[in-house]
């Protein structure tokens, strides 16, 4: 009976050390696959939104000439452009910023600048949404501070 | 058919200067080579080789040669030099291809014909790579034969039109020309990688096999098909012509379709 040796180059003493590698801990729940159809569902939807805001915005009757301070007044008035413009504001930042992260999964080397990118990534993407969302609800075209009427040639005399 | 005939005699005349049919057309190309030795450096470094070659030779002829004729210390794999085992699987003017099927003539022999070793891999000595990394990647999938219930006494049958479902995915010779082109793959090697999905898909299509649920739910992993950008690499470096990026595809939807 002949016992057939090991391979030399995983044994011990022979100076080669076989390298372990590890797959970093797998992911339960499905987030990836919902960020995947998110993106697809996403664009989609978005395509509509944006070339519907870019044809009422530009196009339609005067066109470019129109747009001042009062056109988007105007449209903020409207419940359906509240939510036109809040939905374009949410799907295109969940969307910008799920393809961000997945670049810098892509192409960040170290653990440790993918976590600080991410950090960065989600708090402007937090900022601005949040604030987005802040004005499209509370934006007043006619402010009045401290008893003055701000200019604006559309809003009632006080 | 007992008497053996005389074979008769050319009535082609051939006029003199011609050579006979074994005359090969020969050129001279110049292999440039990505050499790598720990033991000695540890920066890899070009080497330059002039060849005088024939028209029917392969990149692996040309590494061949350079190997029993000028420099013995040049290391690569090959095993049967044929296209089917899958050795030699090299980044060849920066195209993952096998040196055995890839003829010197329909490269441009004008310039210099680069030959690195694969890429995401590490390099262990010129040309070749630590392979292991790849076939974890491709043990995790299980690839073989699952299935549930009693054994069959006879084979197990299944109709032409099931077989043909993951006729594509069977020719995989798990060279990993696909996975070390895979941009993702690159970064951090953590990806499972084209082979190793194409070789979940020829089970999880097979009709005969009953753990495909088992398959999708290790590739619906955060390192699984959902970091598949759609960059085609893949289909376009498989030396078998597998459509990679359609199977991973498939393996995506196959999980859509079981999720929800």
């Amino acid at each position: 009976m002949t016992a057939i040796q090991n391979p030399r180059s995983g044994q011990l003493g022979s100076g080669k050390i076989a390298p372990q590698y590890k797959r970093s801990g797998g992911s339960k729940g499905n987030f990836e696959m919902l960020a995947w159809l998110f993106m697809r569902l996403s664009g989609v939807v978005l395509v509509v939104l944006i070339f519907g805001h870019l044809f009422v915005n530009l196009l339609v009757g005067e066109g470019i000439h129109a747009i001042d301070f009062g056109f988007v007044a105007g449209k903020w008035a409207d419940p359906f452009w509240q939510f036109w413009d809040l939905a374009m504001l949410w799907l295109a930042m969940l969307h910008g910023t799920n393809g961000v992260r997945t670049i810098i999964n892509d192409y960040a080397e170290k653990d440790a600048t993918r976590f600080w990118l991410k950090v960065v990534l989600y708090a402007a993407s937090a900022v601005i949404v949040i604030l987005g969302t802040l004005v499209i609800f509370t934006f007043n075209p006619c402010p009045v501070v401290d008893g003055v009427q701000l200019p604006g040639g559309f809003c009632p005399a006080p | 058919m007992t008497s053996e005939m005389a074979e008769p005699a050319s009535k082609i005349e051939l006029p003199a200067g011609v050579g006979g049919g074994g005359e090969i057309p020969t050129f001279n190309i110049t292999l440039r080579v990505r050499r790598y030795n720990p033991e000695v450096s540890e920066e890899a470094a070009w080497e330059d080789h002039q060849l005088t070659m024939y028209g029917t030779d392969r990149v692996l002829d040309a590494l061949h040669k350079v190997k029993w004729e000028i420099d013995g210390s040049l290391s690569f794999r090959r095993s049967c030099a044929h296209g089917i085992c899958g050795s030699d699987a090299m980044r060849i003017n920066g195209r993952n291809r096998l040196a055995c099927k890839t003829l010197l003539k329909d490269l441009d022999t004008s310039k210099p014909i680069t030959v690195e070793p694969i890429k995401g891999l590490p390099v262990e000595k010129d040309l070749i790579v630590d392979m292991e990394p790849f076939f974890q990647s491709f043990r995790e999938v299980m690839p073989f034969l699952i299935s549930k219930g009693h054994e069959p006494t006879k084979e197990r049958l299944q109709s032409i039109e099931d077989r043909e479902r993951f006729d594509d995915t069977t020719k995989c010779i798990l060279c990993a020309a696909c996975t070390s082109s895979c941009p993702v793959f690159w970064t951090d090697g953590q990806y499972f990688g084209p082979a190793a999905i194409v070789n979940a898909h020829r089970f999880i299509f097979d009709s005969r096999d009953d753990a495909g649920d088992m398959r999708l739910e290790i590739l619906n992993d955060k390192e699984g098909v959902w970091r598949c950008r759609t960059t085609f690499n893949c289909s376009e470096a498989c030396p078998r012509g597998i459509q990679v990026t359609q199977a991973i595809a498939e393996v995506k939807q196959a999980i859509l379709a079981r999720k929800i």
